[in-house]
């Protein structure tokens, strides 16, 4: 079977890494691909409660590493996606409890058996970082339309690149069209002049992506946000079919009609 | 071999330079920590430049090291090597490469005898978090984004977006410019001199900055 290792970072926190990689999964498994998450932020773990899966941890990836349990324990399988597995961060330990060969030998075995496993990075770029790059096959970087997050996606860029990690994917996330029109956000094309990697995805903002969190329901379980598309697209593109992107300046013009009209009737 | 044959420490001015032999970079790491073991209190506190001759590292390795390094007191802060890759990797995570560190001195000699007519070669994005010295120029063929140093003695071309921080003539050269198809740098300073880029008001065109009487200037950029 081949097998894919994708890792999901970005430097900056709170972009959007863990959702990201929650929807993803989640749209792989509805391809009916089996997808495995792994959860790398040991110590401050999200992935399981984003996904839904909080109350069935019994074993985590440092018990795997430790060796105090078998690799198929500590794999929860979701109840609404039999395909989908998440293997969960530990909480009560630090990044220094796993090393990156930890993490090789980890997702060789995993190989064996699954056909995508996705990675949740820790914010930072110290060893949680590494731990999860370490058997990236491919990396896709988060950022939001934000000058912070977009300097920290550099860094990172910079830092796979002096790895030898050059099969890069940029997510940009959370872009807000109304906002990006006023002038008031980086738009996609402000983003991709300063990184200038491929682009495999772009996210616009959706207040029910954040629902979707809090509930464990990631969105693309419904499926009919914008946002839910967006991510579907990221699974289709990942799979190397071309999928074209959201078209921006459609929406864009229907927001402006939208917002015209709305003025109009003030 | 025995290990003190493999490392090789020398004082210097104000820290420690440790030669590595020629070995698998595997037995070296060893060797290193090692000897730092036996020397434990030589070594506290210590800042070391650290000299790895044709070692291809990356990323990992060096972190790791860096990591262990400041573990037992000690503060990594270069990496000299033969290895393009090595230097590369040192620069992106902010170790020098060089044992000379750049420092705006008065009445420092202008131009370091035998670089005024060559120049560092960067063809790649010099992207956040890098810091680029070079005694002498340096041309990037790229754009040099927010987040991003380089420091030269001498003068910078950039065949690219300078979004960055540059600083050349670091040597006091007043004489040193700085060049880019879009001179649009977070700072920019020439010898003592520092300047901050106005609001960009209309399409980017090429720009050189030098210092006329004192102050720094931008012009556009003209052959000849």
């Amino acid at each position: 079977m081949t097998s894919k290792v994708v890792t999901i970072a970005s430097g900056k926190g709170g972009v959007g890494k863990t959702t990201a990689v929650a929807n993803i999964a989640v749209a792989l498994a509805q391809d009916g691909r089996k997808v495995v998450c792994i959860d790398g932020d040991i110590g401050l773990r999200n992935l399981d409660v984003v996904m839904g899966l909080e109350n069935r941890i019994v074993y985590d990836l440092v018990d795997v590493v430790e060796g105090r349990c078998r690799l198929r324990q500590a794999m929860i399988r979701d109840k609404r996606l039999p395909e989908l597995f998440l293997i969960p961060a530990a909480q009560t330990r630090d990044k220094n409890a796993v090393s990156p060969s930890d993490m090789v030998r980890l997702c060789d075995e995993l190989r064996q058996e699954c056909e995508w496993i996705l990675i949740d990075s820790p914010a930072g770029i110290e060893r949680g970082f590494r731990n999860t790059i370490a058997p990236a096959d491919k990396v896709l970087i988060v950022t939001n339309p934000e000058v912070s997050a977009v300097r920290d996606a550099d860094r990172v860029i910079g830092l796979l690149e002096a790895d030898g990690k050059t099969d890069q994917g940029l997510i940009i996330n959370r872009v807000n069209l109304s906002m990006v029109k006023r002038g008031d956000m980086l738009s996609v094309d402000d983003v991709l002049d300063l990184l200038a990697i491929e682009v495999v995805g772009i996210v616009p903002e959706d207040e029910n992506v954040i629902v979707g969190s809090n509930r464990g329901t990631p969105i693309v379980l419904d499926g009919k946000s914008k946002a839910s598309q967006a991510f579907m697209n990221i699974s289709q593109r990942l799979q190397g079919q071309r999928v074209p992107f959201i078209d921006l300046e459609d929406h864009e013009g229907l927001w402006t009609r939208l917002t015209k009209l709305a003025r109009g009737g003030e | 071999m025995s290990d003190s044959n493999l490392v090789q420490i020398k004082g210097l001015r104000d820290g420690l330079l440790v030669t590595l032999g020629d070995a698998e970079w595997e037995v070296l790491h060893a060797a290193l920590l090692g000897q730092i073991g036996e020397k434990a209190d030589f070594f506290k506190g210590a800042k070391l430049a650290l000299d790895v001759g044709n070692q291809d590292l990356h990323v990992a390795e060096i972190t790791t090291l860096r990591d262990e390094l400041s573990e037992r007191g000690i503060m990594l802060w270069a990496i000299l090597s033969n290895s393009s890759t090595t230097e590369n990797t040192s620069q992106i995570l902010g170790l020098a490469t060089r044992l000379s560190k750049l420092r705006p001195e008065t009445n420092a000699p202008v131009h370091p005898p035998g670089t005024e007519d060559f120049a560092m070669w960067v063809k790649r994005t010099v992207r956040s978090g890098v810091r680029l010295e070079h005694e002498g120029n340096v041309v990037v063929l790229g754009d040099v984004n927010p987040g991003a140093e380089i420091v030269a003695s001498g003068s910078v071309i950039v065949w690219g977006r300078l979004r960055g921080v540059v600083h050349a003539g670091a040597q006091g050269d007043k004489e040193a410019v700085v060049c880019a198809l879009d001179l649009s740098p977070t700072q920019l300073r020439i010898a003592a001199e520092i300047a901050t880029t106005p609001e960009r008001r209309s399409q980017p065109y090429p720009e050189m900055a030098r210092l006329k009487e004192g102050h720094l200037v931008a012009e556009p950029w003209e052959p000849g």
